[in-house]
């Protein structure tokens, strides 16, 4: 076998500038792929990350039928305190969760004396919140983080009505019974909007939240769960569902539903969207290996006919001269593979290190920080490898067909 | 004993509608060690003769026997199997692989078709190499050796795997006159060294003084059997 292997690496060397061609060919398609993969990589987790850690948490649970109904944030489909105590147990014996918040979501109308508005509401537990979204916080444009008795104003109402710190607002809101109540609060902070179904929302206290509408129990909107690892997504959303599921109403019908952020947000069919192209990418790396190394071992196997039919006349078996030829195949695959792998690493550093920024919507400073997992490059490696045999196998299986006598009379 | 035992063997190609009679009705034996040659001008069944008896062809009509060996019995891979076994081959141009050392080529059929352990396989080599008078050209490539140089090569290429017959399809033909002389004479040494017997084919009367036995054909036909004692 050695043998084989050493005949089949010395045949690269017949036609080096077209052997080198074909590696280089290669090579491009795996730098594609690996750039590629690695910035839009970067992008999305970036995004992703934005979205979880700033506003949605990994995971949210809602009562049942909430999230069809979210644009009126209904108050009449709110999770109750018995069913609160129910769930906390729950996820406080998930050892995956790192942390929870309940949150109450409210419509109603800001006023700062001189102009109205309406304002969708998100009231938080700031401390829970923190550990649930640690990049709320970072979307202060100025300002302090909430305390009881204050707003966080989104950007928007901010400008419109030319708020600072410390001005006085009105937050008036209408309760599950029909009551219209106000609150006076005060501005501690002005948030930055960003992508995303809650990115525009304002902040209050819970608390606020509660004597607003007059709640006397405990009741929430949704439920926001931070994991300690974002890998463990699925497996902690099929527990929730089994877990949270099998909890029933008097109708005998789920009272939760469990959601990962993947279905809370439209960002998520973008996300889909970047894998799609990822997947494109490789199969045009694919085509790029199939096609190059095709072509240039059927010119081998064309050129080395009468080689081919004195080794066959000879005696060697089909076997061996398929193998000689796959081998080659498979030799232009792993030389294509390394050095697309060393110099897609050279490029990710170059750009890691040149501190790229890309805009999207609002966000117009997302620095571009590719990486590349080596699952990632053994999986572009493996593509390329398993391709390049693929390749070759057509050529390789003519070669060993060959009748030796007809082989040999070509000149 | 007969080594090659050839039967009314007939052999006709088909080309389009065109049926083409390259050998008719030939029948001959050749026993072992024996220095054979088949002369005959272009085109008259020399190659077609030597390829039957080296296994890669298949006679249309006829029985031919090729060590007790029924050949048209044997399919794609047993044929490959005994030319392996029992075959060595000499080509015009010489086929030596270009990107192996003469040593690589010579080693390449212990190699792909014989396996044997490496010490011996080795030993096998250097003498064989030495016996054709290349042992100190063993490191070169094949492009950096003359034409007489690569046609010793083939022939020490053709005898590593000890085979009892070694066809050479006129092995002298594109060698000057004095080279091609040599490796007559080299042809003929190690055929009575070794036992071997060799059967080649040439158009070149002058070269065939060295043979047993001469077989004439013309036309696909065996017009006539020479042997000579030298």
């Amino acid at each position: 076998m050695f043998n084989i292997i050493k005949i089949s690496f010395r045949n690269l060397y017949r036609q080096k500038r077209r052997s080198f061609l074909t590696i280089g060919i290669v090579a491009f398609g795996v730098l594609a792929v690996l750039l590629f993969t690695a910035t839009a990589g970067s992008f999305k987790n970036f995004m992703i990350s934005e979205i979880t850690d700033s506003m949605l948490g990994h995971i949210q649970i809602h009562g049942k039928g909430y999230v069809s109904s979210l644009d009126n944030l209904p108050l009449d489909n709110t999770i109750k305190a018995t069913q609160i105590n129910k769930m906390a147990q729950i996820l406080d014996e998930i050892p995956e969760i790192e942390s929870y918040t309940y949150r109450i979501l409210l419509g109603g109308m800001v006023s700062n004396y001189l102009e109205s508005t309406s304002a969708k509401i998100s009231a938080i537990i700031p401390a829970k919140e923190k550990k649930v979204a640690p990049l709320l916080e970072a979307r202060l444009q100025e300002g302090n983080f909430l305390r009881k008795g204050e707003i966080l104003l989104p950007e928007i109402i901010a400008k419109g009505f030319k708020s600072k710190i410390g001005d006085d607002i009105v937050l008036i809101a209408t309760n599950v019974d029909g009551s219209v109540n106000g609150l006076p609060l005060k501005i501690s902070g002005i948030m930055e909007s960003v992508v995303g179904p809650t990115g525009k929302y304002g902040y209050i206290h819970f608390d606020d939240a509660k004597s607003i509408l007059r709640m006397d129990e405990m009741e929430v909107s949704e439920v926001a769960i931070r994991l300690k690892n974002f890998n463990d997504l699925e497996k902690v959303y099929s527990i929730l569902n089994e877990k949270l599921g099998s909890i029933k109403n008097k109708n005998d019908k789920p009272i939760f539903e469990i959601h990962t952020w993947e279905k809370l947000s439209p960002f998520y069919s973008i996300a889909n969207m970047i894998d799609m192209m990822s997947l494109f990418i490789k199969i045009i790396l694919i085509g790029i290996v199939l096609v190059s190394i095709m072509n240039v071992m059927i010119m081998a196997v064309y050129e080395r006919t009468k080689e081919i039919g004195s080794i066959s006349a000879m005696g060697t078996l089909p076997s061996k001269i398929r193998l000689m030829f796959l081998f080659e195949g498979l030799f232009l695959g792993i030389y294509g593979s390394i050095i697309g792998i060393i110099i897609s690493l050279i490029a990710i550093f170059i750009v890691n290190i040149s501190h790229i920024t890309v805009s999207f919507g609002r966000n117009s400073n997302i620095l571009l920080q590719p990486k590349v997992s080596l699952a990632q490059i053994g999986l572009t490696a493996l593509i390329v490898i398993f391709v390049a045999i693929i390749a070759v196998l057509e050529p390789a299986f003519k070669a060993s067909k060959l009748e030796p006598i007809e082989a040999l009379r070509q000149n | 004993m007969s080594l090659i035992s050839c039967n009314d063997i007939t052999k006709i190609y088909k080309v389009g509608e065109v049926e083409i009679k390259a050998l008719k009705n030939i029948s001959l034996e050749i026993s072992k060690s024996k220095f054979v040659a088949f002369i005959g001008p272009s085109g008259s069944g020399k190659t077609t003769m030597l390829n039957l008896f080296g296994v890669l062809d298949k006679p249309t009509s006829g029985t031919l026997k090729v060590i007790d060996t029924d050949i048209s019995k044997l399919n794609y891979v047993e044929r490959a199997k005994f030319r392996g076994e029992h075959l060595g081959f000499i080509f015009q141009n010489f086929n030596l692989i270009p990107v192996l050392t003469v040593y690589e080529n010579v080693e390449y059929p212990l190699i792909m078709v014989k396996s044997i352990p490496t010490k011996a396989r080795k030993e096998k080599v250097l003498s064989l190499l030495d016996a054709v008078g290349m042992l100190d050209q063993k490191d070169k490539l094949i492009n950096q050796i003359s034409g007489g140089q690569k046609q010793r090569v083939a022939i020490a290429r053709a005898l590593t795997t000890d085979p009892k017959i070694v066809l050479a399809d006129e092995p002298t033909a594109n060698l000057d006159h004095e080279s091609a002389y040599k490796v007559m004479r080299l042809m003929k040494k190690l055929s009575s060294e070794i036992g071997t017997t060799f059967i080649f084919s040439t158009h070149d009367p002058k070269i065939v003084n060295e043979v047993d036995i001469t077989y004439t054909i013309e036309d696909g036909a065996l017009i006539k059997r020479e042997e000579r004692s030298n």
